[in-house]
């Protein structure tokens, strides 16, 4: 899932600067699960700006990154100054396209592709580098995990499995090595992996894809 | 031609040294240095934005070193740049006639004085090893391309024998040397029990007769610097024992030393074990006390083909 984290009220307070009739639109999918700008969440941050002397009202479509989903909307956006939008960085965009009269502000920092590992703790899994390799890393991705993103060992930093970037997070490279040693695949990891075609991820500038068959 | 590779090559036990090059534009602190360490040394190395800070670049170093008439080793990281721009400076050593480099992965950002930078990390340090190699073996480009001159470059990697996961550095060791690596600079070692264990793995591949390696050392002048390393830098260990001589010595600096040569001197009887790289960190000065004391002094001398050589008339 996508993963975001609420901007601090006073940083959604100054972005609304003058406007006072806000709109609060949440998003059903992938920031609801993750407990930051689904229907519970717009519902608090529209009675936040209540008390704090905005006339905001809140509203959450299913998914805000489909614009079939945002048609509705049309009439509630309509008489109000500004939009907040709680949903990831694509759902921010959609609704800028939709209603493009309207300022739409992100109350939502995009944060990763990621998922819940325990009970309120989300950890990031996957960049989406167009070209995926987990396979040959016993299904830890080292592009996204690693924070060197090395494809062929551990740096000479990491400790007691830890990374030595960010102390409180697992090595990659030492979740590969456990991984493949308990699939008896170690010597696997002997093989010289040549440098990677990034051209397929976002350095290759923005993505497009399309399917003949579901073109109309 | 690279003095370090004919000095490895003549078996002789080799030592290099390391240069931090400063955080201004003066060559004067790096001649200085370069002139402290050049005849106790067999090449020195200048290292690249170490621990992410910024610093003169390490071409320039070498370049300086190079006219000062020390054999210099460029080392470069894969945080900063991407395969263009490390293959360019590449090309840039060479015509300049720098012939060792040292492919590092490079200290996270993270940890430097610029910590909201980007990282690059296009290629690995193993990646960047066989892309030179390919370079040099194959006049071809990472692409394929020919590169229409021939590229010298005598080829270096780190090795730290105390990260985890332990069981595998050897066979990281491995992949360096297949990928490229005709040298190996080590982390820091002051655990000389855990190295052993480390050479015995790696001769047991048979590495040490495919890649020369240099351990490496750092003299520390006080157990408090000690200290901070056993805390805050990644992939050293450091036995409390050494910490207590520190404290307990009446004079901590000749101490730091003492452990220094002591290490050194357990070095050259390890087997596989080709030389000793001396990180003075900020203290380059007393790299030849320690390696006179080490009973390394004086260097193999310099042929006439070494002395006043100018590459770019060859």
């Amino acid at each position: 899932m996508i993963v975001g984290e609420r901007k601090p009220i006073r940083e959604i307070l100054e972005l609304l600067g003058d406007n006072t009739t806000v709109l609060v639109v949440g998003c059903g999918s992938c920031v609801t699960v993750c407990l930051s700008g689904g229907e519970r969440e717009a519902r608090e941050l529209a009675s936040i700006l209540r008390i704090r002397g905005q006339s905001a009202r809140e509203v959450t479509v299913e998914r805000q990154c489909e614009k079939e989903f945002l048609l509705p909307l049309e009439k509630e956006i309509e008489p109000v100054q500004a939009v907040v939008s709680l949903a990831c960085g694509i759902g921010v965009q959609a609704m800028s396209e939709m209603f493009s009269s309207h300022r739409v502000f992100p109350g939502l920092n995009t944060t990763f592709m990621g998922m819940p590992v325990e009970q309120g703790l989300w950890e990031e899994y996957c960049s989406g580098c167009g070209e995926c390799v987990v396979h040959k890393y016993g299904g830890v991705c080292p592009v996204t995990r690693c924070a060197k993103s090395l494809f062929n060992g551990p740096c000479g930093g990491s400790q007691a499995g830890l990374c030595e970037v960010k102390p409180d997070r697992d090595c990659a490279w030492q979740l590969i090595y456990d991984r493949l040693k308990s699939q008896n695949r170690v010597e696997e990891l002997l093989q010289v992996q040549p440098p990677k075609d990034w051209s397929f991820s976002r350095s290759g500038g923005h993505r497009k894809m399309s399917r003949e068959d579901m073109l109309l | 031609m690279s003095w370090l590779k004919d000095v490895l090559e003549s078996g002789a036990f080799a030592v290099t040294g390391e240069v931090g090059p400063p955080k201004s534009p003066n060559i004067q602190p790096v001649l200085k240095k370069v002139n402290q360490v050049c005849r106790h040394v067999d090449a020195v190395n200048f290292t690249d934005n170490q621990t992410a800070i910024v610093r003169m670049s390490s071409l320039a170093g070498c370049l300086l070193a190079k006219e000062a008439g020390a054999d210099p080793v460029m080392q470069m990281v894969c945080r900063d740049r991407n395969r263009i721009a490390l293959q360019s400076d590449l090309l840039g050593a060479c015509a300049l006639g720098v012939e060792n480099v040292l492919c590092l992965s490079g200290d996270h950002q993270s940890m430097g004085n610029h910590p909201q930078s980007k990282n690059v990390f296009d290629v690995d340090s193993i990646q960047l090893l066989e892309i030179f190699k390919n370079m040099r073996d194959r006049s071809a480009f990472q692409n394929g391309e020919e590169i229409k001159s021939p590229v010298k470059v005598f080829l270096g990697a780190g090795e730290s024998p105390y990260a985890d996961p332990v069981a595998f550095r050897a066979m990281r060791l491995a992949k360096k040397v297949a990928a490229g690596a005709q040298f190996i600079q080590t982390q820091a070692i002051f655990d000389i029990e855990r190295f052993e264990q480390w050479m015995f793995e790696v001769r047991g591949l048979g590495l040490h007769k495919k890649v020369f390696i240099l351990g490496g050392v750092i003299p520390v002048k006080s157990a408090r610097a000690l200290r901070y390393m056993q805390e805050e830098v990644p992939g050293l260990v450091i036995p409390e024992n050494l910490i207590h001589r520190l404290e307990k010595a009446d004079d901590a600096k000749a101490e730091g030393v003492n452990i220094c040569v002591e290490t050194i001197e357990r070095l050259k009887e390890i087997e596989g074990v080709a030389g000793v790289h001396i990180m003075a960190i900020a203290w380059e000065s007393i790299i030849p006390e320690i390696v006179e004391r080490a009973g390394l002094f004086p260097r193999p001398a310099k042929g006439a083909e070494h002395n006043h050589e100018d590459p770019k008339r060859t």
